[in-house]
């Protein structure tokens, strides 16, 4: 992990100017980001703050109406296969596993962009085939042996526990060897308990060498996890910066809590408060108008 | 003895009754419809199989007979009985219920067949009676039986408590360990006796066959309650290459124990209409990809060989040799599944059914009208191409009888294991791609487009190769078709017709059997096939009664008759055995451990 922060950081993700547009609505206004290798980078931003529209402009679930995206240099293009084939990876809000393949299987899916065996290989069962599947079998087992849940390898995705389902999408998302995961809420729905535990996973991801990127409305995950924050507000990047930047800039406290008034409470506004107080203890206070 | 008993008498019986008592009532009914079945049921011989004579049981009677025994073993076997404990290690109540529910619907069946054959209850004998009588009193001792598994419903009423009763819990896991060669011995008779069930059925006229579909049905959901199937289920996965050639050896002997032809070809069509159905169990159980036109490739494949047998109507007037006909037939299915697949696979769901339910007719018409009046002349339209000669492979002549063994085999049992043979082909085909990257691809796509895609699968390209594999595999049988019936028409390319194969038919074996299996879409496919055949004096009453059959179905066993291992947790979530194991405290301790 140390050698990784002390040499030269290189650029991992780089997008540039990301617009989104929905017919007349701007999902997200000219967005960079970049991540570097070795950094974990946190995404917050009110709920519609088009985060995930973000993820998914990065991906290639939705090609962008303006702006880039490119990976270790090179423009991705926008198709979800090959952005994973590239090497990003990436987790979804709502988990989506494959919910009627075993917990196994499910990694395997996984190792998809990384194992070639096409059609003809599995028909004629070579050696190539056995050797690659054996290959990717110990893979997978190691990668749940990783996130702990290597003993329940043969169960049905849809039969594990909530916490352990979004293990299992992020062992998924690292069976095609990322250089980049994309982690699109991993804690929500998460007790304290198991929000720690994703901590730690995280970090344990980070220091095998991928940068990660993550969506999170746990302001102290956030806060704990991320080198960088970048905080998004009605699809635009308000701020960038060091967790305890974001965390005492005034505007992302006023998107999520709202402004003060000028020098409020007013004048005027008390009258309004006195007047319907006065109003109050009347027989018949709904025909008043307080105004 | 005593001890499963009284653990029984906890739960309600339908019938309450000492559970010892019901169990000798139903020995002692079963022993009374056997006993009926020694004496004639008739007086006359105009019914058929000659239900008149004493001392001998006859058709309807030995099917009778059967079930009657079954019930008696199955009773005693829950008494406790040494020797006979063997029978029902799942449930020990149920079994005896549904055995004697189809021995009194068959009873049941063929007094009012006799009666209203014959004109009158008055022509039916005292056997008759005798072992209707002897089958109720089984099942209404059978009824008294302690029920095994409690009703789902907080109040039960008497259909509830009904379902319950025919229900059994899973058996434990085997405690003896068989040796290996007793297993395979198992696995050979259990085939042995599929084959002789089969061949009994295919050869049966129209009133025994319903008889015999009564108590085989019974009979095995019986058999599926006892435990016995799961407990052979066990070893078919433990010696997976000898249940395969086990299955093939005891479909190769299907046509020695066939004198006659017809039934032969039926086996033959069987197959063709199996092998199919197995190739759409690609594009439908593994991919996801709802095809209503599947057919079609039947038939093109079934043309491009007619086209080059050398028929003398072919506009082409050329004879391939028949291993160049299979590959202009699969080639011309593929050519032709990739030409259709490539634009209409970038549909989802409802809109790719509608899609291939068009592409489907278009093929069927577009062969009607190229007979030489409303397009070029390739096809003769309406007419077909007829006179398709026999194979001949290295002067082994597909339309002589050959003896073999001393029997003689005729034409359709040639056909039968050229059809066997492309069968295993495609069974082959389907364990190997299914159990791959490729296959686990399929599933990924079928169970989350949208997360496959994430995951670097490249939705279309792997959903071409489903459609076209399984477009092939259709050709493939097509080919073979076109001989085995040496006419190829339009019209047996529908989307719905009463004689499969057809789309409807294909997508409905493949769904009745269980989607995903290989033993799903064989034992459905040969279901539909031999069903409407054998009720062809229904008539248009046929397509009603399949359609009601398959609501029933859906109904009652929505993950098909072989339950995928998959499907069946899918759909019965409150019986599930893969209950993930309660989660402790410590799971977290080893997850931080995993990530420190």
């Amino acid at each position: 992990m140390n050698t990784m922060t002390t040499t030269a950081t290189t650029t991992v993700l780089d997008a540039s100017d990301v617009t989104m547009r929905f017919g007349g609505l701007t999902a997200v206004r000219s967005v960079s980001l970049t991540v570097n290798s070795g950094e974990i980078v946190g995404l917050i931003g009110p709920n519609g703050a088009g985060k995930t529209t973000f993820f998914n402009c990065l991906t290639g679930l939705y090609v962008p109406t303006e702006g880039k995206v490119s990976y270790k240099g090179t423009v991705l293009p926008p198709k979800p296969h090959l952005v994973t084939q590239a090497g990003i990876a990436r987790t979804f809000q709502n988990i989506r596993l494959f919910a009627n393949m075993t917990v196994l299987e499910n990694v395997l899916v996984g190792r998809h962009t990384r194992t070639k065996e096409g059609l003809w290989s599995a028909l004629l069962r070579g050696p190539g085939f056995k050797k690659a599947e054996a290959a990717s079998h110990e893979r997978a087992m190691e990668l749940l042996e990783f996130i702990g849940l290597a003993h329940k390898a043969d169960h049905l995705a849809r039969n594990l526990p909530y916490g352990e389902q979004r293990k299992l999408e992020i062992a998924r998302a690292l069976a095609s060897e990322p250089g980049l995961l994309l982690l699109d809420e991993p804690t929500a729905g998460m007790n304290p308990q198991e929000t720690r535990a994703a901590e730690e996973l995280i970090f344990a991801i980070r220091d095998q060498g991928i940068a990660v990127l993550v969506i999170e409305h746990d302001m102290r995950f956030i806060f704990n996890l991320c080198d960088r924050v970048a905080c998004l507000v009605q699809g635009e990047k308000l701020v960038e910066g060091t967790p305890e930047t974001v965390q005492s800039d005034e505007r992302v406290i006023a998107a999520y809590l709202g402004t003060p008034f000028e020098g409020a409470p007013g004048a005027e506004e008390v009258a309004e408060v006195e007047a319907a107080e006065a109003a109050a203890p009347g027989t018949d206070s709904r025909t008043e108008d307080p105004k | 003895m005593t001890t499963t008993l009284t653990k029984d008498t906890g739960s309600k019986a339908i019938i309450p009754l000492p559970p010892t008592t019901a169990r000798i009532g139903a020995v002692a009914g079963a022993v009374v419809a056997f006993a009926g079945t020694m004496m004639p049921w008739t007086w006359t011989s105009a019914y058929p199989g000659d239900l008149t004579v004493y001392g001998y049981p006859a058709e309807l009677q030995v099917v009778t007979l059967t079930g009657a025994l079954l019930t008696a073993l199955f009773a005693l076997s829950g008494l406790g009985i040494r020797g006979l404990t063997w029978l029902t290690p799942g449930g020990k109540s149920s079994p005896v219920l549904l055995f004697a529910l189809g021995t009194l619907g068959t009873v049941g069946y063929a007094m009012g067949s006799i009666s209203y054959q014959l004109g009158g209850v008055v022509n039916l004998e005292p056997g008759a009676w005798i072992s209707g009588v002897g089958a109720l009193i089984a099942a209404v001792a059978a009824l008294g039986l302690p029920a095994e598994v409690a009703p789902d419903e907080y109040e039960p009423n008497l259909w509830h408590r009904l379902r319950a009763a025919t229900k059994a819990p899973e058996p434990g896991r085997s405690t003896k360990e068989l040796p290996a060669w007793l297993e395979i011995v198992v696995i050979g008779v259990s085939f042995a006796l599929g084959l002789y069930v089969f061949a009994y059925c295919i050869a049966a006229e129209a009133e025994l066959f319903i008889g015999a579909l009564i108590t085989t049905c019974f009979g095995a959901a019986a058999v599926s309650r006892a435990g016995l199937l799961a407990r052979l289920t066990t070893l078919t996965t433990k010696h997976r290459n000898v249940t395969m050639a086990a299955a093939i050896v005891a479909a190769a002997c299907f046509p020695f124990t066939q004198t006659d032809d017809t039934y032969a070809l039926i086996g033959a069509n069987i197959l063709i209409f199996t092998t199919v159905a197995l190739g759409l169990n690609i594009v439908v159980g593994l991919a996801g990809l709802l095809d209503l036109g599947y057919v079609a490739f039947l038939g093109v494949g079934a043309y491009a060989a007619a086209l080059v047998s050398g028929a003398p109507t072919s506009s082409i007037g050329v004879q391939f040799p028949f291993w160049a006909a299979v590959l202009t037939g699969a080639g011309a299915s593929l050519v032709f599944g990739v030409v259709i697949g490539a634009p209409t696979l970038r549909l989802r769901g409802d809109y790719l059914a509608i899609v291939t339910l068009g592409f489907g007719e278009i093929f069927r018409i577009a062969m009607q009208n190229l007979n030489g009046n409303t397009g070029p002349d390739i096809t003769n339209g309406s007419n077909g191409i007829p006179n398709i000669p026999d194979l001949e492979f290295f002067g082994f002549n597909f339309g002589e009888s050959h003896e073999f063994l001393g029997t003689p085999l005729g034409r359709p049992s040639n056909y039968f294991f050229l059809m066997l043979i492309v069968l295993v082909f495609v069974v082959l085909v389907f364990r190997r791609s299914g159990d791959s990257r490729i296959g686990r691809a399929w599933v990924a796509i079928r169970e989350d487009e949208t997360a496959a895609t994430a995951m670097g699968i490249n939705g279309f390209r792997v959903k071409l190769i489903a459609f076209a594999l399984g477009a092939t595999l259709a050709g493939l049988a097509g080919t073979v078709q076109a001989h085995l019936q040496s006419t190829v028409t339009p019209e047996q390319y529908q989307f719905a017709n009463t004689v499969p194969p057809n789309s409807a038919f294909l997508l409905a074996a493949v769904i009745l059997g269980g989607m995903g299996t290989i033993s799903g879409p064989l034992i459905g496919a040969a279901l539909l096939y031999l069903i409407p055949k054998k009720l062809e004096f229904l008539e248009e009453l046929q397509l009603l009664l399949f359609g009601l059959a398959l609501v029933l179905l859906m109904r009652f066993r929505p993950e098909g008759l072989v339950a995928n291992k998959r499907a069946q947790l899918q759909f019965h979530e409150t019986d599930q055995l893969d209950v993930p194991d309660q989660r402790l405290p410590q799971d977290t301790v080893s997850v931080t451990k995993a990530g420190a």
